[in-house]
């Protein structure tokens, strides 16, 4: 009888301060952030974190030109996944491996480029790309890792806005408890700096943060924030259920135990705060555990105005008396990579149960009164005392919340 | 236009459409897909950049004269001598 149980056993990351989770980890714990500074079509320069991983490392030059750089950083994840795991891959079926990636959107970047490649012919579609619907279908990325790494089984992406790279974990540990895989390319990837609408669109709303020195403008939970940073990356997991992991002698990095996902029902961009701790309580309450049992909380915080006091009076409201839940966020250091960054955040935050170094939130100068959360990590890391659980949070436009909670794999 | 020049013309499109091949020994008589990891999107790049770069189109009916270098230069010389007239 299988215990229902589902480990990590490998991780694979690109974010703007790291192509690896050792140097990312090293990056977060030594307050270096890395925004750089994208001149967009339409709008001039914009601050954007920006992935500089190695694309042919494992793609030919013909499939990056064909394939999408969403469906490049998760190929990219995907295989840093697969050989940090172990995995003796040429003996896998791999008909029984799924990937599940969570995506914000996808297709915008792709559409918006042909748009601007016929308007140099004066918008004759016979200019417009046979590779726009390859490239634009919202499976994309998920499907160009079945194609590089030549998996058989299921593939799709998961669309959930800013919450997805928590909902493509999810989704992965689903299959694997319904026994329809055996092991899951789970995470979330974001292409979405290279799209002009989505900096357009926060501009529009108010919402694109802006700041002389981009490495300063992710400024979550501080009084002079002013927005979002948009960025682009990737994180995918191998998921394995506990006992095929533990036969093979895997590597395990923790347990995922308990998640939630819920909706606001009520505005299309505006937080809520009451469903958000909903959220986080019912993943702790599945996950076996009790809010004090949480040692570290992962924010969601995008550094807007509204977002960041939402998610606050949530984490106030459920954590208000436990004295040993640290509080942290990754968006300050490599701004929101969206799809990825549910996935990627939390890659920041599984080393501590190894080294029980909790990494800060940085660029906090003055703390709005209204940000205020005991433990809020600032500035500098912490050491813990205990660290067996970790709260990751995630939420989205359309009112989507979700919560994932990981614990130290104990056997 | 002389037909090694057109030749030169399709290995330039091939190269950049397909960065990855070797292209210093294309046989012109042999099928490109048999010496080339080519695929029809691939062909279908050839006849997009002949449109972008040189106006020229080839019609659907008429790919197939697009299927070796030899017969590529046969068919598209004599277009790229009426866009030039």
């Amino acid at each position: 009888m299988e215990s229902g149980r589902i480990v990590i056993t490998g991780i694979g990351l690109t974010a703007p301060n790291g192509n690896s989770p050792a140097e990312f980890r090293e990056n977060l714990l030594a307050g270096r952030p890395r925004i750089g500074t994208l001149d967009m079509r339409y709008i001039g320069p914009v601050p954007a974190g920006i992935c500089d991983f190695d694309a042919l490392r494992y793609q030919t030059r013909k499939e990056l030109r064909v394939g999408t750089r969403a469906g490049s950083i998760g190929v990219y994840c995907a295989r840093e996944a697969l050989a940090d795991s172990g995995i003796d891959w040429a003996r896998r079926d791999t008909s029984r491996v799924g990937v599940y990636l969570g995506i914000t959107e996808h297709g915008n970047v792709e559409t918006e480029n042909e748009v601007y490649n016929i308007s140099l012919y004066d918008y004759d579609t016979r200019f417009w790309s046979h590779h726009h619907n390859p490239r634009t279908v919202a499976n994309n990325p998920a499907g160009e890792v079945t194609m590089n790494l030549k998996i058989t089984g299921p593939h799709y992406t998961i669309g959930a806005a800013c919450a997805a790279g928590n909902a493509g974990i999810i989704q992965g540990l689903q299959m694997l408890r319904l026994d329809e895989v055996d092991l899951a390319f789970v995470g979330g990837v974001s292409e979405s700096i290279h799209t002009f609408g989505i900096f357009a669109g926060f501009k529009s709303q108010g919402a694109l943060a802006h700041h002389d020195d981009p490495n300063k403008a992710s400024r979550p939970f501080d009084l002079d924030r002013n927005g979002i940073v948009v960025s682009e990356g990737g994180c995918i997991y191998t998921l394995e259920r506990v006992e095929d992991a533990v036969a093979r002698g895997a590597h395990i990095y923790a347990e995922a135990s308990g998640y939630h996902i819920n909706s606001d029902a009520k505005d299309a961009v505006l937080p809520n705060f009451e469903r958000q701790a909903e959220c986080m309580s019912a993943a702790i309450k599945r996950a076996g555990l009790r809010p004090h049992d949480i040692h570290i909380i992962n924010t969601h915080a995008t550094a807007t105005p509204q977002g960041d006091i939402q998610e606050c009076l949530a984490i106030r409201k459920i954590f208000r008396d436990c004295g040993e839940t640290y509080i942290n966020n990754a968006k300050s250091f490599i701004g929101h990579s969206m799809g990825a960054a549910g996935a990627l955040e939390l890659a920041g935050n599984i080393p501590s149960f190894e080294d029980y170094l909790v990494h800060p939130t940085i660029n906090l100068d003055k703390l709005d009164d209204q940000c205020y959360l005991p433990r809020l990590v600032i500035n500098q890391p912490v050491r813990a005392d205990r660290v067996d659980a970790i709260l990751n949070n995630s939420f989205g436009m359309l009112g989507i919340n979700s919560a994932l909670v990981i614990k130290r794999f104990t056997g | 236009m002389t037909k090694d020049a057109c030749k030169q013309i399709v290995i330039d499109i091939i190269a950049e459409i397909a960065p990855d091949e070797d292209l210093s020994d294309v046989k012109p008589d042999v099928p490109l897909r048999d010496q080339l990891e080519l695929d029809s999107m691939d062909f279908l790049d050839i006849v997009m950049e002949l449109r972008k770069k040189y106006g020229i189109e080839v019609p659907e009916e008429e790919y197939l004269q697009l299927a070796s270098l030899e017969s590529s230069a046969e068919y598209l010389t004599p277009k790229f001598n009426a866009v030039n007239a």
